[in-house]
């Protein structure tokens, strides 16, 4: 059991579609159970990292939030994983940043159709808003990619497998993809 | 009796006239490029095609096959930088394949998947750009232009028409359409064209016709671009090319 | 406007080639390129509103938009900023209410950043309406002022402001003895033309504009084309039309040697180039001038009558039954046109993209006919060798360089200006010449050249050695060596003409990472990418741009990698944009200020870092 290598997880600025795709490795995953273990993840409620062989990480920088948590797996994590597009360069939610964040809240909350008495959100518990939203490697220092919108399951079992057997992990052609 | 040159160590022969990317081709080598089109003038613009040759860097695609050359392609080191100058690409514009009906039959996705690119390795850039969806069949999406002039070529070589051009200077080029409006409705550019069906990116597509071919079942989800590449070329057989996604094919037929 | 439009276009005979002529005009009179302009232009050219759209973007001087009346640029060569032209311009901005890159309210002034103007050994430089102001200084910026809003047209402006030096302080071997008018051209004729370029042959004259191609080489090349070339277009190859350019696009910053060369010696610049035309059988002649040295186009357009007068220019030159007439065009602020095939697109009405190559312009040049197009100096020393024979001058020099070379000195030296030396000069005599001292080094060949370090002054000035164009920027101890790349580095991103990938994109890479690094973002990896990107630029570019674009960051990397070291943060990665910055809008629009609402630019340390020190994880801050 102590022997088990760690794996935590987390959805930044994503859909946790990357998620999702992680689970359709089917019955594979009682195989990945007998030698990993899952720190803080969405599958398994821990809210905080403990130290973790690897941290695999959904989703790009939208907010303060995302960036302490980007921070606590980078702290806590020996390898960082940046999965799929969000992650690797913004993705979908990067499309806002071609509007500036004052045209976006204004639109959102004062000035939209069907807004009465607007206003922006200001509670201190809500994490700001960064200007851009950025893919994770201009964060912090990431040291794999795993492609895909989502990546197939199939990439997760191939990275980890490579990981955990001691192999430089690599994704044959028919495993890149970018959609 | 017939001259030739060496590529990666293999004996290929070649025709006065021909550069290093029409010898290549022709011998079945497959030579990574964006802006060379085998039926259009050369541009040499996007650098992928480097290759080196006795020694010397040069661009495949504009370099004239001369007898006795040593010409090195398939190499680790011009590899490596293929995929960095694939990454400069994709980070100076906004290449978000999962939003971009060309995804899957994209020249530019294909290349990358074919270096196995895994990220964007430099900071994005993140230009504003704007869409054009003014003419009636056709709409150009600025965010994914790489400035490869091939629908520039076609428009003029193979159209007669002059529709588009690449205008201003170092990171601020554009591509350009011809008319006062500058909107692309008011240009004589019709779906028929050449020119609509070249881009080897999301930059100019035929509207409707997106989503013909699900995604998952589109030519670089089956096929690597140097099979695809050579297939249409006429140098080796390909398994299956839906038409409407014969990007790279010889014959463009529209509206299909 | 039309009829403006109209008559400059039939001035300019219509022709397509003459489409910078017609949009400095259009530039000079309306400030802008109105839209009607270009649907009219394009209408007389034959040519599409696109193409010249291209053309307008292309280069700084054209503008889509209107700019002021006054269209004020401020050079922004490092040697500009070493004379304080970052405060100067900051003085400017405020009295003239205007901001860098703006038009003012009322659209009388508009103020922007130039590329280096060539005014180096006099400056702090600018441009109003295109004409050179040299010696800026506060007092001459408040007369400035006054001029401008008083709307004082140029030619009342006191004539001191626009005065330009030659600051010729040693001469050799080509600037002390200026030829007779003809002189040369009645000893190639008299010699005979093959044995003159037999002459330039034994003289080992190479290219001045510093890449060093054999001279004689080219014109043999030119006249008798190339043994094999696979792109030799048969229909153009019997045609006897060859062309001759003078290479005056000096824009290499710290270089100003051509500008002192056309203003005072250039009967012998016209004398070389007539001469290399009678040896290849050219008929027409261009000098491509860069539009910063508009200050001299009146001038030589006359000496080229006066030579029309004496018979030295035109039909029948000399009663030798010889015809070669020179045209000058004017450049319109792009570095890029320097380079030859660059050139050559410009002088054809287009943008200044470099072409590929092979073929090269010796045999596919100027309107795809074989050209020879030579630097400035390169010319002049021709004429000297077909006075002199190539003996004398091939007895000058070194090895593998032969004669003498002018060089543009700038920089900290108390005498700035032009000098000429015998290739195999050490670098240390030429600084004891200008009056340098306590020199931290020495820019050579400028920004696509190389820094050297006091450690190396007895490095020689010779194309196997130092080669240079002309630039010599010197440095003194109290200079950063960080601010001159950043300068070059930024330089090079503005000058890139974009055609391939490498250069366009890389030297934006370069300048982001290397601002990185000197606003002290960078950590562990940063120095290393840098270099990443620097071969990336210089092994992959399309043209010696690209190729030397890196070169700023890689000759100093060599020398002082400390330098950058030291900006790096001892943290393995830090961010390369402003965090807290990126919050600033959302701050501003939630009226937040709580400690929640900012973040800390780095609050981590590396796995690695922690587990050295055996430190456990710190609480989640949030």
């Amino acid at each position: 059991m102590a022997n088990k290598i760690r794996v935590a997880t987390t959805s930044l600025a994503g859909c946790f579609g990357c998620h999702m795709s992680f689970l359709d490795m089917d019955e594979r995953i009682l195989e990945l159970a007998e030698v990993v273990e899952f720190d803080r993840s969405p599958l398994t409620d821990i809210e905080h990292c403990t130290r973790c062989d690897i941290g695999l990480i959904e989703g790009g920088v939208c907010n303060s939030e995302n960036v302490h948590v980007l921070r606590e797996f980078r702290k806590n994590c020996k390898i960082l994983v940046a999965v799929g597009a969000c992650a690797i360069n913004g993705g979908l939610p990067a499309m806002r940043n071609f509007i500036s964040l004052e045209e976006c809240l204004s639109e959102s909350y004062l000035d939209g159709i069907g807004i009465e008495n607007g206003q922006i959100p200001n509670d201190p518990e809500l994490p700001l808003l960064l200007d851009k939203v950025r893919p994770i490697h201009e964060v912090v220092k990431i040291d794999y990619f795993l492609p895909g919108c989502p990546p197939s399951a199939d990439v997760f079992w191939k990275f980890l497998t490579d990981l955990i057997d001691g192999r430089e992990p690599s994704l044959p052609y028919e495993l890149v993809h970018y959609d | 009796m017939s001259k030739t040159i060496t590529i990666d160590g293999s004996t290929i022969p070649f025709e006065d006239g021909q550069t290093i990317m029409e010898a290549a081709t022709a011998a079945s080598v497959y030579i990574p490029h964006l802006c060379h089109h085998p039926e259009y003038t050369p541009h040499g613009s996007c650098k992928l095609c480097t290759v080196k040759v006795n020694g010397r860097i040069c661009s495949a695609c504009t370099f004239p096959a001369i007898e006795g050359q040593d010409v090195l392609n398939n190499t680790k080191e011009l590899t490596d930088d293929r995929q960095r100058i694939t990454q400069m690409l994709f980070v100076e514009g906004n290449h978000l394949c999962p939003g971009c009906e060309k995804t899957g039959s994209c020249q530019l996705q294909a290349v990358a998947y074919h270096l196995n690119m895994l990220d964007n390795h430099f900071p994005l850039f993140y230009p504003k750009r704007e869409v054009d969806a003014s003419h009636p069949d056709v709409m150009i999406d600025h965010n994914r232009c790489i400035f490869c002039t091939l629908c520039v070529r076609a428009s003029q070589e193979k159209d007669s028409k002059d529709v588009f051009a690449i205008s201003g200077r170092g990171i601020n080029k554009h591509l350009i359409v011809n008319a006062q409006s500058g909107l692309l409705k008011d240009t004589d550019l019709e779906a028929t064209d050449h020119a609509a069906h070249i881009c080897p990116t999301g930059a100019i597509l035929i509207k409707r016709t997106g989503y013909q071919v699900p995604i998952g079942e589109r030519i670089y989800d089956h096929e690597q671009i140097d099979q695809v590449s050579l297939a249409a070329s006429g140098s080796r057989p390909i398994a299956a090319l839906p038409p409407s996604l014969a990007v790279e094919t010889e014959h463009h037929q529209h509206g299909e | 406007m039309k009829q403006f439009v109209q008559d400059l276009a039939k001035t300019n005979h219509f022709q397509a080639t003459h489409l910078l002529h017609i949009l400095r005009g259009v530039q000079s009179r309306y400030h802008y390129i109105p839209e009607q302009a270009i649907e009219q232009i394009a209408d007389l050219l034959s040519i599409s509103r696109t193409h010249i759209i291209g053309v307008v973007e292309f280069y700084s001087f054209f503008h889509l938009t209107p700019r002021g009346q006054y269209e004020l640029y401020i050079s922004d060569s490092i040697t500009d900023h070493m004379l304080g032209k970052q405060s100067l311009t900051g003085y400017l901005s405020e009295k003239l209410h205007v901001g860098v890159g703006e038009v003012r309210q009322d659209g009388l002034v508009s103020l922007d950043n130039t590329s280096c103007t060539g005014m180096c050994d006099q400056g702090p430089a600018g441009l109003v309406n295109g004409y050179a102001l040299t010696r800026l200084d506060r007092p001459r910026i408040d007369r400035i002022t006054d001029l401008i809003n008083q709307q004082t047209p140029l030619d009342q402006w006191p004539r001191e402001f626009f005065k330009v030096d030659d600051n010729v302080i040693k001469p050799g071997l080509l600037l002390s003895q200026p030829i007779i008018q003809g002189s040369a051209l009645q000893a190639t004729f008299k010699r005979g033309l093959k044995e003159t370029l037999t002459e330039i042959d034994i003289s080992g004259l190479r290219g001045r504009g510093g890449a060093g191609y054999n001279t004689g080489w080219k014109c043999h090349l030119c006249y008798e084309g190339p043994e094999e070339d696979a792109f030799c277009d048969v229909a153009t190859q019997n045609l006897p039309q060859r062309y001759v350019i003078c290479n005056a696009d000096e824009g290499e910053p710290g270089t100003f040697k051509d500008r002192v060369l056309l203003n005072s010696y250039a009967h012998q610049v016209f004398e070389g180039m007539t001469l290399c035309a009678a040896i290849i059988g050219a008929e027409q002649g261009f000098l491509y001038l860069r539009g910063e040295y508009l200050h001299l186009y009146e001038k030589l357009k006359s000496i080229l009558e006066e030579r029309r007068l004496a018979g030295l220019l035109g039909k029948n030159i000399l009663n030798e039954g010889f015809n070669f007439d020179i045209e000058i065009c004017l450049g319109a602020g792009a570095y890029i046109c320097g380079e030859e095939s660059a050139l050559i697109e410009s002088l054809e009405g287009k943008m200044g993209i470099p072409r590929n190559r092979p073929p090269y312009p010796v045999t596919h040049g100027y309107l795809g006919k074989p050209t020879v197009v030579n630097n400035v100096e390169t010319f002049m020393a021709a004429a000297n060798i077909a006075i002199n024979g190539g003996d004398g001058f091939a007895s000058i020099g070194t090895e593998k360089s032969k004669g003498t070379k002018i060089l543009s000195i700038c920089g900290d030296c108390s005498r700035p200006g032009i000098y000429e030396y015998p290739f195999g000069t050490s670098i240390q005599s030429v600084l004891n010449d200008c009056g340098a001292s306590d020199v931290l080094g020495v820019q050579i060949g400028g920004p696509s050249g190389t820094f050297i370090s006091n450690e190396e002054f007895d490095r020689q000035l010779a194309y196997e050695d130092l080669a240079t164009g002309g630039s010599f920027i010197v440095f003194n101890n109290s200079r950063n060596i960080l601010d001159i790349v950043n300068n070059f580095t930024h330089f090079f991103a503005h000058e890139s003409c974009g055609f391939c990938t490498p250069c366009r994109v890389g030297t934006s890479l370069l300048k982001k990472q290397l601002d990185k690094i000197i606003e002290g973002h960078g950590s562990a990896g940063d120095v290393i990418a840098l270099e990443e990107i620097c071969q990336l630029v210089k092994n992959h570019s399309h043209c010696g741009l690209g190729q030397t674009a890196a070169n700023p960051v890689l000759t100093t990397l060599a020398r002082y990698p400390e330098l950058y070291q030291s900006r790096l943060k001892k943290i393995s990665y830090e961010p390369g944009f402003n965090l807290d910055g990126a919050l600033e809008t959302a701050r501003r629009l939630a009226k937040r200020s709580d400690a929640g609402a900012h973040l800390a630019q780095v609050d981590y340390m590396d796995v690695e870092g922690r587990a050295a020190q055996g430190a456990v994880a710190e609480e989640e801050d949030s």
